[in-house]
């Protein structure tokens, strides 16, 4: 582990992606400052908040004619701003690495998932097959495969959606990453599936010391698991606080996005709806960083 | 006893028994439903809910006659269902999906999507009545003749909701109408469904696999696990947290967020 | 139906109409989807290229009596075989004194003739096929699949050949043979289509309307596939203009002296050596004509593409 443990992870100061189409230039994010230290800061926002363009960004992983622009993109010291794609290659996967939310999209489907686990790890640090299939096998533990063997030799079609999502953080988190990014990691999964998904991910960052940033439309999960939650809105940071001050949120986005929520314990006659106003788009973004 | 039963039956909207649904042959078959049974009374909303492969989906379906290789007994207000669906099914008994994007005919306007039900079954006027409910799920006379890849995820539930509502049914079948959507429009969504409920006196069997969704719209529900019905419930008893099997619990418990001490206590049912 | 062409205009006015975002009535919805198709298919020049070869062919059919100078049969012994640019002859003359440029231009109505007696049947027929067994599935989509496969595992050529042989040589054969050999892939792409459609949701919906198969196939399922077998048969036409030329090579399509491309080649042959532009004129021509339907269809397949929206 590097450096002291003030300094935040990942520092992105004035981020804006841009995506010029035939009649105008689409703005997806605007403008925004966040920090992640090694804690789980969960980003927020509906679908079109630019929560997932965020992390596309932070990853390099926008392609033109999308544009990023940033007055500051650093991680761990490194200028991510400067990178050239072969530089990224080396950083994404091995430091920072990213879970996404369908996992049989991101599994190659004529490969066994060991063998897909190793072959990451071997790309990374070189070691034997012997050496990368031991690592495998323990990492598949790790996430709570119950039997890792034959998780081993089973083709991607042949494991369930919330096995295959638990391989695809097996598979990212055998690098040992610095930061992960994950899109929407479990909203694909049912409930109970989802918890366990989430208490290994919740466990890697306590025991070494990762960051986590987690992207999710879902605000309950958010405010129930992460440390610090970012709130995403037309593009912009329109209000960020502890993830346990949430339901304390004062402004009226997040308040008349958590007012809409149904909830079992609080019955209501009718949901209250969110009326969304044009200023918001305007007023100025919130920095995000803690510093 | 039976005596009585049975005439509560003859009296529900929509009264399930021995339901039993398989998919395919031989080797491969797959047992979805088993065994199910459960009665929804008239202007009641009724819940069902699961995990995915629970088999809450494929009940809606096989009510719908879109899956038709069951057993037991389907019967529509006090009419048993046979294999084939009439006419007359489908002026009582409507459907919406779960996906919005994928529940319209992508090269329809919302014009054509809503006059087809309109056209099939002669509904007289048919120019007013789509204006009248595109109003209804309240969407101005400007949709009528969009595309759905003009409109919003919420937008085109609404017209989904329309088109369900064009032949004036009894009961609506809602196949997680919300779960695609965001909170903001679900929460407009839900509004909505539940103004059209009163309005119109329908009857609601909504399946999700989101408690809280549930026990917001219903009064009853069923909890399903692996093609059966673990326990039936009125959602006070839900809300006062008494489900008594222990796969309810767990799931109302995950519902309420992320305690990581709860995740190590997780049991699996099959 | 309501006319709102009257409340639009001018040209401003026309192109706000056909651009809009709410339209008012069916006719606006439709014309604005076409028009809107059309200036996806504009942006591409290579599809614009491709358009304008096949406008080309289709004007030179059309005025092929004006365009072309001499008659296309008319025979002049004492003037064989003259270079392009000879006096009379732009593009030279053929064995039988006959002007190469006007047996070219009016070629253009064979061409297209074949071209448009194909595409109104085969298309049409492997599109009913594909669709009614995609949908009905079981044993109907069994029997009409295997009569498709029966159909599929002859070399186009070779079952063409075959036919035109037992029926006997000639252009409305050949045409008849091409149609009936080139329909099975259509049947293919619109069943395989169908397959991914039929459990669409919007396909259950309509079902619990009460809407009939009949009903379904034809207005549900049929105007999804007719994208994908448009842009094949595009593609295809370059096959379909060739098997023609081919079969007119071989002197089992159109008889002389009807000018075709095919046969023109096919005489030219024996001058390869010395009289090069009998033979390389009219190649040219199916070359090109080829390559603009292949263009064109490549761009229509980016236009058509019913989930790129806008």
């Amino acid at each position: 582990m590097t450096g002291n443990a003030s300094k935040p992870l990942l520092e992105v100061e004035g981020l804006s992606v841009r995506f010029p189409t035939r009649t105008r230039v689409v703005e997806a994010v605007r403008n925004i400052s966040f920090s992640v230290g090694r804690e789980k800061v969960g980003i927020v926002g509906e679908s079109g908040s630019g929560k997932t363009m965020t992390g596309r960004a932070v990853l390099g992983l926008i392609r033109p004619p999308g544009i990023v622009e940033a007055r500051k993109m650093e991680f761990d010291g490194i200028d991510l701003r400067s990178l050239s794609e072969r530089q990224y290659r080396e950083i994404r996967g091995n430091r920072i690495a990213m879970v996404m939310q369908d996992p049989k999209f991101s599994l190659n489907p004529v490969m066994t998932v060991g063998r897909q686990i190793a072959e990451a790890y071997r790309v990374h640090t070189k070691a034997s097959p012997s050496e990368a299939r031991r690592r495998t096998l323990e990492m598949l533990e790790a996430v709570r495969i119950r039997d890792p063997e034959r998780v081993y030799g089973a083709y991607p079609h042949e494991v369930s959606g919330g096995m295959g999502q638990r391989i695809m953080i097996a598979m990212m988190l055998i690098p040992d990453p610095d930061l992960l990014i994950a899109d929407e990691p479990t909203s694909a999964l049912d409930v109970t599936v989802q918890m366990q998904v989430l208490a290994i991910v919740d466990d890697l960052v306590s025991r070494r010391g990762m960051g986590l940033m987690f992207i999710s439309h879902d605000l309950n999960l958010v405010a129930s698991f992460c440390d610090r939650v970012v709130i995403m809105y037309a593009g912009q940071i329109v209000e960020t606080c502890r993830a346990s001050e949430l339901h304390a949120a004062k402004h009226p986005y997040t308040r008349g996005l958590l007012a809409s929520l149904p909830r079992v314990d609080q019955p209501v006659e009718r949901l209250s709806t969110l009326t969304r106003q044009e200023a918001w788009k305007t007023e100025p973004g919130v920095d995000a960083r803690v510093l | 006893m039976r005596a009585s039963s049975e005439i509560a039956l003859q009296q529900a909207a929509l009264a399930i028994e021995h339901l039993d649904v398989r998919f395919g042959k031989g080797d491969e078959m797959v047992h979805a439903v088993r065994d199910v049974s459960f009665a929804v009374d008239r202007g009641e909303s009724f819940g069902l809910v699961g995990e995915s492969g629970s088999g809450k989906s494929t009940v809606l379906r096989a009510i719908a006659g879109l899956a038709t290789d069951w057993t037991g007994r389907i019967a529509v207000e006090g009419q048993n269902l046979g294999p084939k669906r009439t006419a007359a099914f489908y002026e009582t008994v409507q459907m919406v999906f779960q996906d919005p994007y994928g529940s319209l005919h992508p090269r329809h306007t919302v014009d054509r999507t809503l006059g087809e039900p309109g056209r099939i079954h002669g509904v007289a006027d048919l120019d007013t009545r789509i204006v009248d409910l595109l109003r209804d799920v309240g969407l101005g006379p400007e949709f009528r003749f969009r595309y759905p890849h003009q409109l919003s995820g919420g937008q085109r539930q609404r017209v989904a909701i329309a088109r369900a509502l064009m032949l004036e049914p009894k009961i609506l079948l809602l196949d997680e109408p919300t779960s695609a959507l965001d909170v903001s429009v679900q929460a407009e969504i839900l509004n909505l469904l539940q103004r059209l409920k009163r309005e119109h006196g329908l009857t609601y069997v909504l399946v999700s696999h989101d408690l809280a969704v549930i026990a917001h719209m219903c009064d009853r529900l069923a909890v399903m696990n692996a093609g059966r019905v673990v326990e039936e419930m009125t959602v006070d008893q839900l809300r006062r947290s008494e489900p008594s099997h222990r796969y309810t619990q767990q799931l109302l418990k995950a519902s309420l967020g992320y305690d990581r001490a709860a995740v190590d206590a997780l049991e699996t049912f099959d | 139906m309501t006319h709102h062409a009257v409340s639009a205009p001018g040209h401003r006015g026309l192109h706000a109409w056909l651009t809009s975002d709410s339209p008012t009535s069916r006719l606006q919805a439709r014309c604005v989807q076409v028009y809107l198709g059309w200036l996806g298919l504009a942006r591409n020049p290579l599809a614009m290229l491709g358009l304008g070869i096949v406008v080309v062919l289709v004007l030179a059919a059309i005025f092929a009596p004006l365009l072309a100078p001499a008659d296309p049969i008319a025979q002049d012994l004492t003037r064989r075989l003259q270079p392009p640019g000879a006096p009379g002859f732009v593009l030279g003359s053929d064995e039988l004194g006959r002007d190469i440029l006007s047996r070219l231009l009016y070629g253009a109505r064979v061409t297209l003739y074949v071209v448009a007696l194909v595409v109104v049947t085969a298309p049409v027929f492997g599109l009913i096929i594909g669709t009614v067994a995609g949908y009905a599935g079981g044993w109907v989509d069994t029997v009409l699949m295997r009569f498709t496969d029966v159909f599929l595992a002859f070399p186009r050529l070779v079952l063409a050949l075959a036919f035109v042989a037992a029926l006997g040589p000639g252009i409305g054969n050949a045409v008849l043979a091409i149609a009936l050999t080139s329909w099975p892939p259509y049947a293919r792409i619109a069943r395989a289509e169908t397959l991914t459609i039929r459990n669409s949701d919007f396909i259950a919906a309509i079902r619990l309307q009460g809407a009939s198969p009949l009903r379904i196939v034809i207005g549900h399922v049929m105007p999804l596939c007719i994208s994908s077998v448009i842009v094949r048969v595009t593609l295809d036409m370059a096959g379909i203009i060739l098997t023609a030329a081919g079969l007119g090579f071989l002197g089992l399509g159109a008889q002389p002296p009807l000018p075709e491309w095919g046969a023109m080649i096919s005489t030219g042959r024996q001058f390869i050596l010395d009289q090069w532009w009998v033979a390389t004129v009219p190649g040219l021509a199916i070359f090109t004509v080829s390559l603009g339907f292949n263009l064109l269809g490549d761009g229509l397949r980016d236009a058509l593409d019913p989930r790129s929206g806008r």
